[in-house]
């Protein structure tokens, strides 16, 4: 499975890279593969403020839609504008395919979310 | 059996003996016994095709048919021109025993007519988004409604009481059940009342709709609404009669953010009230927002170009619960009748048309004021319909000129208390001048 | 057939025409001094301007790149494509039909209207109900009908927080997305392991917020429900009503009827069980029948008949209102009675009795060569799911698009959704022994390739005029119109 030690993992799939008190969130490179192509991305607004657990974003394939998840809670300080105009980069890096930078409310929130062995562990 | 079934007993026979079956009944064993219906549907004998062609033709008969008469009627559902073209095409059978293009390989007929329809429409009203049609105008008005209120993130809509009172009805309907409110504006000289709406619009307002021309016939002036409407971050829905778009300046150049109306006018028999279709065009912005199938161009695998319904996580066979809405089934046959009809007309016989319909009802107009049995309600500008007072009752003068094989216009006062003995006459293109002289004559004894 | 069909945009050439209209006869007044120029606008819409040949050729091209049911076999399961009889073309298309305005007065319409109450009265009798209303255009739209007449039967007895609509997750997506546009909030219940409800699953979604159950029966596995009794029973003493799916009514016709069964409201499709045409994606109509208790929240106008001929009445304070212009699809509505006029009683019955066997028949043929997950006697479609045929690599997909290869319209695929890679076969009553012969022949044989060739099966099809098209690009970069190249 590819995925990134560095990073930390939620079961819903997305991945959660730490900066300080901000947070880049983006989904897992299996979870892309579940997918199919993206063809249409909705992202939340800059200023909105999300929390854990809560639906914030929906990635469109051709025949599904799939809400993803906020793993943690804060709020929405930029929004990746690159996905927007070109969906398949979730497709082909999905790593590098942020969808939001948050500044958390609460970062201890990040002790909840699994080590990359952990979610493989889980989908293996 | 019956001649639209196949198989003869010695098939059934066989095909259960094959199965390993010894009835048909055995096959619905599933069934309680305690909910099988005993002793029979309670239905008329079968007809033969010949019975059944007389006994309907008699039915039809029943029927006062507008072929018969000069019709002046109009009030949403007009007695326009249908080219002969259009039966014998819509006629075909891989048109009309299709089902919804979910194959496009074997359904680029469909597909390639639903983009050219958007096209189409997309230039009548000024938009870039169509979708593949509606069930009727008064249901694109709805959903334009609920899907202004999603966009929106509000609850509330203005409609103004000129809009079409079906439609009306339909969308509070509609709001009852999913607590939209729905707030009514009033009218000043035919028109929109301006002061009215600067303060109904308030921070709850999705949307604001009107139609135009609107049920009295009235052009509205949208120019002088939409900034209004969008300094208040609603958006701006108008329902139009297509024919006035070949003449009037779109909705769409207007700034208007959603087009939606009936499309009857476009080569599809009155047939008492339907099948007929709503249209509905919208901006960019709101594409992902909007109901019902769209159709996008692509390339199959050798580069050719083809057609394909797109966006479908919109709708609800994806989205179920979340969908944009729960509509299914289009008007795809309506849709068509409406691309051979405007592609038959084109650019210039629409336009044509749309000329003889208002220099028609200005003409009957001007001549129903001589008669100085009528007089003018309101002064502002109106396409292919208008309203003029009587000095009669309105029943008891369509009464007296059904006798002379004239269908009188509407009675407003049916819908608006305010306006009793006004009546609402619609002149297509369809009335000739002599037509138009003898319902001045009748009307005016 | 040309492999390219130009749009018509690009076959327009400026100055041809394929109108005729009159000179104005009337005394011409300048535009300008009945309309402000503000009003106009500066140049006409840019439609095609083309030929009457020209106009005729392009729509017989295209109509040449469908396949219909008068093409050929089309057993899109859930979706009935039975045979659209050609007498009621020519009766639909009676002046006394086509050229009457539905504001025209009633006495000078009597024959349109005895026709609807008529049509009213024969549905109410397929369907074991008291009262119909022909106003919804579609399946759909009878089910949000339906559904808000039930929230008002609650309302109006004051039990207002019946906010909530249980389905089943084998249900057609419209079911959930019509209880969400009428209002409500939805409950999904599992199926058990036979593909049914499950009892216990259902006794356990049902409280005093319930306002009904929306079920399918046959359901979309084609599968009769045979506890339907004890389902009406649960949901009837939780208050709850029963909302009866229409869309598979083909099955059960003269053999049961949703009115004895439980069910208090229940949409018919026309277009699917009374053989109206579906027009490459309508239009259609979804009548909605109720029961007693319930007739007086239909919408407005209801037809009715008094002494002296039939009306449209407006009258009922109760209604919900309108739903949609005018009085519905009144021109499918006139199909579908002739239909039933020339069936009869015994002919509708008929109907139900070869669906039903033209289905098991396809089972039983197809169950060696395609995992059928629900073994026992189908209503009138049967569901196979794809599992072998994926573990060789090939999809669902794949088979439907081969399958077009051999001239058919391929199945419904995906769909139910509880059941992975599945093809719903829905061959109709109208199909003889030798077509469902051909085309078991055929899927046989996809199975074949799937083992010693499945390239051939996976880049199907090879002989449309179009191979598979990129959808992801479609909707990635959305072009939904033609824009002239400049």
């Amino acid at each position: 499975m590819n995925l990134l030690k560095e990073l930390k993992y939620a079961e819903s799939h997305e991945w959660v890279k730490v900066e300080g008190n901000k947070a880049y969130i983006g989904i897992t490179d299996y979870a892309q593969g579940h997918l199919g192509e993206v063809v249409y991305v909705e992202l939340p607004e800059v200023d909105a403020t999300v929390e854990a657990g809560s639906q914030f974003v929906v990635l469109e394939s051709v025949k599904a839609a799939s809400d993803v998840y906020a793993p943690i809670s804060g709020t929405v300080v930029e929004i990746n504008e690159n996905l927007i105009d070109n969906p398949g980069l979730i497709n082909e890096s999905p790593y590098e395919s942020w969808f939001v930078v948050i500044e958390m409310t609460n970062p201890s929130e990040v002790d909840n979310l699994l080590s990359a062995d952990d979610y493989e562990k889980l989908y293996a | 059996m019956t001649r639209y079934i196949g198989n003869t007993n010695e098939d059934r026979e066989l095909m259960l003996k094959e199965i390993g079956y010894d009835s048909i009944d055995s096959l619905f064993k599933a069934i309680p016994d305690s909910v099988k219906l005993k002793g029979g549907l309670k239905l008329p004998h079968a007809q033969s095709e010949m019975e059944l062609v007389k006994n309907i033709k008699e039915l039809s008969n029943k029927n006062l048919n507008i072929d018969d008469y000069a019709c002046f009627l109009g009030a949403g559902s007009y007695d326009h021109y249908i080219p002969s073209v259009i039966d014998q095409l819509i006629s075909r059978q891989e048109f009309y025993t299709a089902y919804t293009p979910y194959q496009p390989e074997i359904s680029q007929g469909t597909l390639q007519v639903i983009f050219e329809y958007q096209t189409m429409i997309s230039e009548l009203t000024g938009l870039p988004v169509v979708n593949a049609s509606m069930y009727d105008g008064a249901t694109a008005m709805t959903e334009a409604a609920i899907m202004a209120c999603e966009a929106t993130k509000r609850n509330e809509v203005i409609i103004a009481s000129t809009v079409h009172p079906e439609y009306r009805q339909v969308l509070n309907t509609y709001a009852k059940f999913r607590n939209i409110t729905v707030v009514e504006l009033g009218y000043n000289d035919g028109q929109v009342d301006l002061d009215e709406l600067k303060n109904k619009l308030n921070k709850d307002t999705a949307a604001v709709i009107i139609q135009s021309p609107n049920f009295f016939g009235i052009i509205e002036d949208m120019a002088a609404m939409k900034d209004i409407i969008h300094e208040n971050k609603s958006l701006f829905v108008v329902s139009a009669d297509p024919v006035s778009l070949a003449l009037l300046k779109s909705p769409g150049e207007l700034g208007v953010d959603i087009v939606i109306g009936d499309g009857q006018a476009l080569g599809n028999s009155m047939s008492f009230g339907g099948p007929y279709l709503g249209f509905m065009a919208v901006t960019d912005k709101l594409m992902r927002k909007m109901p019902g199938r769209i159709v996008g161009e692509t390339v199959d695998k050798d580069s050719n170009r083809g057609f394909v319904l797109t966006l479908q996580t919109r709708e609800q066979h994806i989205r179920r619960e979340k969908a944009t809405s729960n509509i299914c089934s289009n008007q795809a046959l309506n849709a068509l009748t409406a691309t051979i009809y405007l592609t038959i007309m084109g650019k210039e016989g629409l336009k044509e048309a749309a000329q003889l319909c208002l220099q028609k009802s200005h003409y009957t107009y001007n001549e129903l004021i001589k008669t100085c049995k009528f007089s003018p309600v309101f002064t502002k500008p109106f396409f292919k319909e208008f309203i003029l007072k009587s000095d009669k009752n309105i029943k008891t003068l369509n009464t007296k000129l059904l006798e002379s094989n004239i269908i009188g216009g509407y009675d407003a006062g049916l819908q608006y208390p305010e306006l009793k003995n006004c009546w609402l006459v619609a002149v297509t293109e369809k009335r000739t001048k002599q037509e138009i002289d003898n319902l001045v004559r009748k009307a005016g004894e | 057939m040309l492999k390219h069909q130009p749009l018509i945009f690009e076959i327009s050439r400026r100055g041809r025409k394929a109108y005729s209209l009159p000179e104005c006869d009337v005394p011409v007044a300048k535009i300008e001094e009945i309309l402000a120029e503000r009003y106009l606008r500066s140049e006409a819409p840019d439609l095609p301007e083309v030929s009457e040949l020209d106009a005729v050729r392009h729509f017989t091209q295209l109509s040449q790149r469908n396949h219909g049911v008068d093409s050929g076999f089309y057993p899109l399961g859930s979706c009935t494509m039975k045979y659209n009889p050609k007498v009621n073309e020519q009766v639909v298309r009676f002046d006394g039909f086509t050229k009457v305005h539905p504001y025209q007065s009633e006495e000078t319409a009597q024959g349109a209207i005895k026709l609807m109450y008529d049509l009213g009265d024969m549905l109410s009798e397929i369907a074991g109900m008291d009262q119909f209303t022909l106003q919804p255009a579609a399946g759909a739209h009878g089910e949000l009908t339906g559904l808000m007449i039930m929230k008002s039967y609650h309302i109006n007895k004051g039990d207002v927080k019946r906010n909530t609509i249980v389905v089943p997750d084998s249900a057609h997506g419209t079911n959930p997305a019509s209880a969400a546009v009428a209002g409500f909030d939805i409950v999904e219940v599992k199926s058990n392991d036979k593909g049914l409800v499950d009892l216990q699953a259902l006794k356990e979604a049902m409280n005093d917020e319930v306002a009904g159950f929306m079920l399918t029966n046959p359901n979309t596995l084609g599968l009769f429900d045979e506890n339907i009794l004890e389902i009406s029973k649960i949901v009837h003493e939780a208050g709850g009503l029963m909302y009866y799916d229409g869309a598979n009514t083909n099955a059960i016709m003269g053999i049961t009827r949703p009115g004895d069964m439980g069910f208090d409201v229940v949409h018919f499709n026309l277009h699917k069980t009374f053989s109206t045409p579906h027009g490459g994606g309508g239009p259609g109509a979804g009548p909605v029948g109720v029961k007693k208790h319930l007739a007086e929240f239909l919408p407005v106008p209801v037809v009715s008949k008094k002494e002296d001929g039939y009306f449209l009445d407006y009258n009922r304070p109760l209604s919900i209102g309108k739903v949609k212009e005018f009085y519905g699809n009144f021109g499918v509505c006139v199909r579908a009675y002739a239909y039933i006029m020339s069936m009869g009683p015994d002919g509708i019955k008929a109907v139900a009795e070869n669906a039903v066997l033209n289905a098991n028949y396809i089972a039983s043929k197809l169950k060696d060569k395609y995992y059928l997950p629900v073994d026992r006697e189908c209503m009138h479609e049967c569901v196979f799911s794809g599992v072998w045929q994926k573990e060789k690599g090939v999809s669902t997909l794949d088979v439907a698009k081969r399958l077009l290869d051999f001239g058919y319209h391929p199945p419904t695929i995906y769909f139910p959704l509880i059941v992975s890679e599945a093809i719903m076969i829905e061959p109709t009553e109208c199909e003889t022994k030798e077509t469902l012969d051909n085309f078991i022949q055929a899927m046989r044989q996809i199975a074949d390739e799937v083992d010693n060739d499945p390239e051939l099966v996976h880049s199907a099809p090879h002989t449309t005029i179009i191979s598979r098209l990129d959808e992801a690009l479609a909707a990635r970069k959305p072009i939904v119109r033609y824009n002239k190249q400049v």
